[in-house]
């Protein structure tokens, strides 16, 4: 009984992977200028978009009238050897056809003075979203009107938990250690 | 005649000595402790994913009410700190001072893994002991401990009071003071 | 490093001196109140009100207080040992957590589990979904002041947390999903409980619509209030039964299948006023939705293996034995050293309260290099902002309980 289903959802999952290409090569056109690269993930049915930093609002501006309409997740990814963080934001859409498409909006970021305009404007769903990042990476966003503490406490002393230069203990196997000494 | 002039010594001073030797005695003091034990109200802290089971545990299911255990609102009203789960940073100082604003005699129960030893979140730059903040009397292990066992642990927790009485830790402070007013 | 901290602190304060507010132009009329940590009406969390006589002028949430730092934990351990911490924050409902998870690692991975896998884990993640949703019920409940609703919801649950507990062994922490599979096939009596139970819960649901929903003073306190319009929903990014009852017809196991819910026959509930009276209808239906899910999955349950392929040529004979005499799974070594390669992988799921991200960023070995997750509580957190001014101080238990809010899933 399981077989016969198999064909068809292989199937169906190729239809898919086409459309979503489809989709890619008409959302570059749309970002003609605006992005560096544009390209599909078949096996995750996402797009990636690369942008510069100077470029962020106009690509979530065209990417707001084209539907997409709430941030899904807005954070960074950390690499210290390349000297970069790299914004990361997950955008959905609850509008008709394009409920399945999640676009991911990334930009890198320098490491020592991490700014970014904020997207509150376009995308309201993000406000909560950018001070988490701005407490974990550090990362500045500008004319956003509320920035502060979310999750730790303000007497927190420490810098930046996210980064990959804030460390925490790690047990080795068979080790038996007593971390709070 | 003045009535203090009788005795010799001070009569408020006396009176609290006899009221002390008397409440210490046989028969008041069973009194005093199987009224603390089937009285042990929890105060509505919830610090973490074990309070899902201490809802549970209030249910129908595994009626704790039948022990005499009621969750209350206040903390000046209750006398029993369940800290189920992880205790943070933020909650830690909340539970410090919600502690520090219960009547004597009170008494802390930690539920789970967590509480014991900081259990799967270790080794996380964001979790404190509970044994750090407040000094806790009985410890129950499991991720998350099964509604029995918090009953088992409160059935112990009165078995304490009945065998070992209570701590109380404002008889010490009023002694003090009445030797510093000497 | 003193540097960039001073250079840190005249940024942080010209951003918060944004915040203080306390007199309106009379002059000292505003009071704060903080209904904390320790009250019967906030759970985990702190709200900070500013109040006008009765009205709420200003909602502050002030989260955190579960904070236990996942995404950092997730890096410092392998694969496996990820999974029973991406379990505890969302307690209630614990299959999708997991669920998306590992959907997240096998696209990494490149493998499917097999399709009675694939039912399995959506017969546990629908049981988890009825307990879930008959908790927030019991809390809503209990704000209101109807301790019946609570003791009743309570009491309902503990049925579907004993199923749960004969497919998986646990009562709410399973760790029932493991990388191309499951771990333990159901017993042979699972189907006429499970069956038993639906038809208890069935006509329950006819008594709770008579104590519950038809209440006048139930009705007098959820209608029209906390009214939430569709565009305000779509700008805010609010998901789950808050977005359904606002006239949004959203749901992910419709619009990005995941596991079997693509064979599976059922609707999604949508309403349209958007108030707290709504929202709690909505949660109402779903549970029905949910009992016919699991009788169609129960139907069309197909046989076979429970772990992939790929991974059962890995046994070593005693494992084989167990696994052909009993179907349970003992993990092979191939779990302690699991290398995806490198790439990254999103997955998306639809948990109790919502919908559910997983971001994961592999280099090769074997830790993840980044671990990113967004629950539904987390991106509802902003209605408490939002939702709340301009309602009288009683309202807030009303509007907190419809929201179905859970501090530890939103702080994970």
């Amino acid at each position: 009984m399981a077989s016969p289903q198999h064909p068809q959802a292989s199937q169906q999952r190729l239809a898919l992977g086409k459309a979503l290409e489809e989709l890619a090569t008409k959302l570059s056109e749309h970002l003609k200028g605006v992005a560096a690269k544009v390209e599909a993930d078949k096996r995750s049915m996402v797009i990636n978009i690369e942008v510069d930093r100077s470029r962020i609002l106009e690509a979530a501006k065209i990417l707001n009238n084209l539907g997409f309409d709430h941030v899904k997740s807005l954070t960074g990814v950390d690499h210290p050897d390349k000297g970069v963080i790299e914004l990361m934001v997950h955008i959905g859409s609850y509008s008709r056809g394009l409920k399945r498409i999640v676009v991911i909006l990334r930009s890198k970021l320098d490491r020592k003075d991490p700014r970014a305009p904020t997207l509150t404007q376009i995308w309201p769903s993000s406000e909560f979203q950018e001070r988490e990042a701005w407490e974990m990476f550090g990362i500045v966003f500008e004319g956003h009107p509320d920035l502060r503490r979310l999750l730790l406490p303000e007497e927190f002393e420490g810098l930046w938990p996210g980064r990959k230069d804030f460390e925490i203990p790690t047990r080795k196997a068979g080790e038996v250690e007593e971390p709070w000494k | 005649m003045e009535g203090g002039l009788v005795f010799i010594g001070d009569l408020d001073l006396t009176t609290r000595k006899v009221l002390k030797w008397l409440v210490e005695r046989k028969p008041i003091k069973d009194i005093v402790e199987w009224a603390n034990a089937f009285s042990l109200w929890p105060v509505h802290l919830m610090t973490s994913c074990c309070g899902v089971e201490l809802g549970a545990a209030y249910a129908p299911r595994f009626d704790l009410e039948r022990y005499g255990s009621l969750p209350f609102v206040s903390p000046r009203q209750t006398n029993l700190i369940v800290i189920e789960g992880t205790l943070t940073r933020k909650m830690a100082r909340v539970a410090r001072i919600t502690w520090e604003q219960m009547a004597d005699p009170k008494f802390v129960i930690a539920m789970g893994a967590c509480a014991i030893d900081g259990g799967l979140f270790w080794n996380s730059y964001n979790v404190v002991r509970a044994n750090e903040v407040i000094p806790v009397d009985i410890y129950i292990p499991g991720c998350p401990p099964r509604p029995e066992a918090l009953a088992r642990a409160i059935l112990m927790l009165q078995q304490r009071i009945k065998s070992r009485g209570i701590t109380r830790h404002d008889l010490e402070l009023i002694e003090k003071n009445l030797k510093l007013e000497k | 490093m003193a540097a960039s901290s001073l250079a840190i602190e005249e940024i942080s304060k010209e951003l918060i001196q944004t915040r203080d507010l306390g007199v309106t132009e009379e002059g000292e009329r505003l009071v704060e109140l903080q209904i904390g940590p320790t009250h019967p009406g906030s759970g985990h969390m702190r709200i900070r009100v500013w109040v006008d006589g009765d009205i709420i002028v200003r909602c502050d949430p002030d989260i955190g207080f579960v904070f236990r730092t996942i995404e950092k934990l997730s890096e410092n351990r392998i694969y496996m040992k990820t999974i029973p911490l991406v379990e505890r924050p969302s307690l209630l409902d614990t299959t999708p957590m997991t669920i998306g998870y590992i959907n997240a690692l096998e696209k990494l991975m490149g493998i499917e589990p097999p399709p009675r896998a694939k039912y399995l884990r959506t017969i546990l993640a629908e049981l988890t979904r009825i307990a879930s949703h008959l908790y927030g019920i019991g809390i809503l409940a209990i704000f209101l002041g109807h301790s019946t609703g609570f003791m009743w919801g309570f009491g309902d649950r503990e049925l579907f947390v004993e199923l749960a507990n004969q497919l998986s062994g646990a009562r709410i922490t399973y760790a029932y999903v493991v990388p191309g599979g499951v771990r333990r096939d159901m017993p042979q009596s699972f189907p006429d409980n499970v069956e038993k139970a639906l038809r208890y819960m069935e006509r329950r649901l006819k008594d709770w619509y008579k104590i519950f929903l038809n209440n006048p003073v139930i009705e007098d306190r959820l209608r029209e209030v906390g009214v939430l319009r569709k565009n305000d929903a779509v700008k805010l990014g609010v998901t789950g039964p808050n977005l359904r009852a606002s006239g949004v017809d959203f749901d992910v196991r419709v619009a990005d299948p995941y596991e079997a819910y693509d064979e599976l026959d059922f609707m999604v509930p949508v309403a349209e006023e958007g108030d707290a009276y709504a929202r709690t209808l909505v949660r109402f239906e779903e549970i029905k939705q949910s009992i016919n899910i699991i009788r169609d999955a129960l139907k069309k349950m197909p046989s076979g293996d429970i772990i992939h392929p790929q991974i059962a040529r890995m046994f070593n004979p005693l494992m084989k034995k167990i696994y052909e005499e009993t179907r349970r799974v003992k993990f092979p070594g191939i779990f302690a050293s699991l290398k995806p390669p490198k790439g990254e992988a999103t997955a998306r799921v639809e948990a109790g309260r919502g919908e559910a991200l997983f971001h994961i960023v592999s280099d090769g070995s074997p830790r993840p290099y980044r671990f990113r997750w967004t629950t539904p509580s987390y991106r509802n957190v902003i209605l408490f902002k939002y939702l709340v001014t301009g309602h009288r101080l009683a309202d807030l238990p009303a509007i907190y309980g419809s929201l179905d809010y859970f501090p530890p899933e939103a702080d994970r």
